[in-house]
């Protein structure tokens, strides 16, 4: 086993040494993609979940601003989940609602509710690398993960907070990603997402991702409690703290449709 | 007038028993101040100022139990304004009660409704009456009583709405800035309809969303919203008097969403009785994210309205071409900055408008609205707002 392993690490190393860009899915491609199948396999199965996030933005002064936003997820099989996310805070957006249903393939539909004029918009999909709310967060750093959006490669194993991970790269498919590559060290025990690193699209380091403070739920499920994001190239950063999180709602997709956007709060 | 719903709302509250377990309460609300400068006194009497100040409040109280499944909510509407008389008013902008089930929706009472897709003009949007006195944007609109069922079906959602009761456009008054020579005169109204205001009006809607498209299509047959108005003598005065006749409409709006490109089209024809007739609000949206780099999103917009009553009809686009370009800087403060022109293909005149506006700390935002005529055509309708180019500065507080 750990002569396997230490040999795909050799050959990883290799390859990137060789910095190949072949099409050639070798065994460290081979490995990436079945690690992040097997973290997306083991959260199948979580149905529905509400849940409420508190995002704290600081510039490079310190100055800090805050969002207050709960949202509602509905899993869909064999296709991506169906999202419904209501602004609290600032107050002139209180009541803004987004409506979301993220595919495996092809654009997302998304519909924003402008409660002011009453008016529900359809929206492209296709703005991934914008800022969400302002924050350091882009909208594809928070939509749903599905295997499909990226190609992988394993680098390595190395010991981190919670014991041994997998460090893998990501690379995005969809054109309009602002990231040239991810790298994300996963845990081997129980496949949590702790730390992900961004390269942008001049293939410079930009962000850092921290994910803590994780509890499990139903015996199964793992969320974190928080989220840092720390922009290397600003100097600013972003704190997501979430709570409540909540499984086994009874939500159906009725509950994901334009009467229930416009009358989320 | 009134009394259909108001009995529809409280028998809605009665029927809810008082020991439902958890009654959720939540009062929010805006007050906001407003400076208007404009370049010059006004073309007509009693318009020889040049600036107003103008205050707002609009509360909103939130009331729902029965586990959610019941809500009311109420959001009066008051400004006062130094200058203009009508314009100081108040309103009902919402008080419904709303019943919800899986697969359906009850909602009762004072509502505001919105169809449309386009941004210059909603010619589909026909069931509030506009609070004109807010502002020329026509985002703005009373409420309407109403009784509105709204059911949820796979093939789309399918709205019945019955209209007890009519609200009369509001309109500048004597001391006003932005209107005609004449001034609207509420006593002189007139209805085609034997029992004038409280015709009851019914409309429905169906609308869809599939693959990149979404799909609305309407019918309406009540009391017109845009009056058509009439010189006349009140009191030895000269007015205009507005008229509201009886129409029925059919209408459709699609939206198209391809990549960074929106696509949207709004139709009508209207049959009232002067005359059949079909109007359009085509146009498209395209957006450059993230320009130069930055956060930065620029959209940029053209649409073409059309009416088939040409010179005649009482819209604001007959034959006019918008542009229009709006920068998102995405910021901590959500920094927004518009600007847009329409050009009126009738009377080769130009009306301009750039504006912008930014959250300050938590609850502030500060607003910039500014607006020029420039028509050299004494018989565009737009030509009465020829001295009326101005500067509109807004704080809004939230609570």
């Amino acid at each position: 086993m750990n002569i396997k392993l230490l040999t795909t690490s050799i050959i990883a190393g290799s390859v990137l040494a060789l910095s190949a860009s072949t099409a050639f899915a070798g065994a460290a491609e081979d490995k990436g993609l079945a690690i992040v199948q097997e973290a997306k396999i083991r959260d199948e199965g979580w149905g529905d979940t509400t849940s409420s996030m508190i995002m704290v933005l600081r510039n490079k002064n310190g100055q800090e601003s805050v969002r207050e936003i709960r949202s509602k997820g509905l899993e869909i099989a064999n296709d991506g989940d169906k999202s419904l996310t209501i602004f609290d805070r600032p107050r002139d957006v209180k009541g803004t609602a987004f409506l979301s249903f993220s595919h495996t393939s092809g654009a997302d539909d998304q519909w924003l509710y402008l409660p002011a004029l009453k008016r529900v918009k359809r929206i492209s999909s296709r703005n991934k690398s914008g800022p969400f709310m302002g924050s350091e967060f882009a909208f594809e750093d928070l939509s749903s993960f599905e295997i499909e959006k990226y190609h992988y490669k394993f680098l390595k194993e190395e010991a981190c907070s919670i014991g041994t991970c997998f460090v893998v790269e990501q690379y995005p498919t969809d054109k309009n990603s602002g990231y040239t590559k991810r790298i994300v060290w996963i845990d081997k025990a129980e496949y949590r997402t702790l730390k992900t690193v961004f390269y942008d699209r001049k293939d410079s380091l930009l962000k850092t991702l921290t994910t803590e403070e994780y509890q499990q739920y139903k015996g199964k499920f793992w969320r974190p409690s928080s989220m840092k994001m720390v922009n290397h190239q600003s100097m600013k950063s972003t704190d997501l703290s979430f709570s409540q999180y909540k499984f086994g709602n009874g939500l159906s997709a009725s509950d994901f449709n334009k009467n229930t956007l416009k009358r989320a709060r | 007038m009134k009394n259909i719903a108001w009995i529809a709302i409280g028998s809605g509250l009665l029927m809810q028993p008082a020991l439902a377990d958890e009654l959720f309460f939540e009062a929010t609300g805006k007050l906001s101040t407003e400076v208007t400068l404009y370049a010059d006194d006004g073309q007509f009497a009693n318009q020889d100022y040049r600036t107003n100040l103008s205050f707002s409040a609009e509360p909103e109280f939130y009331w729902a139990w029965n586990d959610q499944q019941d809500n009311l909510t109420f959001t009066p509407f008051f400004r006062k304004d130094q200058r203009d008389s009508e314009r100081t008013h108040a309103d009902i902008r919402e008080l419904s009660w709303s019943h919800l089930n899986d697969n359906w929706e009850l909602r009762t009472g004072f509502r505001k409704v919105f169809w449309g897709v386009t941004e210059f003009q909603n010619i589909v949007d026909v069931i509030n009456q506009k609070d004109t006195v807010e502002g020329l944007d026509k985002e703005h609109k009373l409420g309407q009583p109403m009784v509105n069922l709204s059911l949820v079906k796979d093939w789309g959602i399918v709205d019945f709405y019955v209209l007890p009761g009519f609200r009369e456009q509001t309109s500048a008054g004597l001391d006003g800035r932005l209107r005609a020579g004449l001034v609207v005169d509420d006593d002189t109204t007139t209805y085609e309809a034997s029992n004038n205001d409280r015709h009851i009006d019914l409309a429905a809607r169906w609308g869809h969303s599939f693959d990149v498209y979404d799909i609305g299509a309407h019918w309406y047959k009540g009391t017109d919203r845009t009056p058509q108005y009439n010189a006349n003598s009140h009191n030895g005065e000269n007015v205009l008097s507005a008229h509201y006749q009886q129409i029925e409409q059919v209408g459709l709006d699609v939206q198209a969403t391809i990549d960074s490109w929106l696509w949207k089209g709004e139709l009508i024809y209207q049959d009232n009785p002067i005359e059949g007739f079909w109007a359009s609000q085509l146009g498209v949206e395209y957006t450059f994210y993230g320009i130069q780099d930055l956060a930065t999103d620029l959209g940029v917009l053209i649409e073409y309205g059309k009416d088939q009553r040409g010179t005649n009809a009482n819209s604001v686009m007959q034959n006019d071409i918008g542009i229009g370009a709006r920068f998102d800087l995405n910021d901590t403060q959500s920094t927004a900055l518009l600007a847009g022109v329409i050009y009126d293909l009738d009377y080769d005149t130009t009306s301009f408008s750039v504006g912008g506006d930014r959250r300050i700390g938590a609850d502030w935002k500060a607003s910039i609205e500014a607006r020029a005529f420039s028509t050299g055509n004494s018989n565009d309708p737009a030509a009465i707002f020829v001295k009326d180019d101005y500067v509109k500065l807004t704080l809004d507080r939230y609570f």
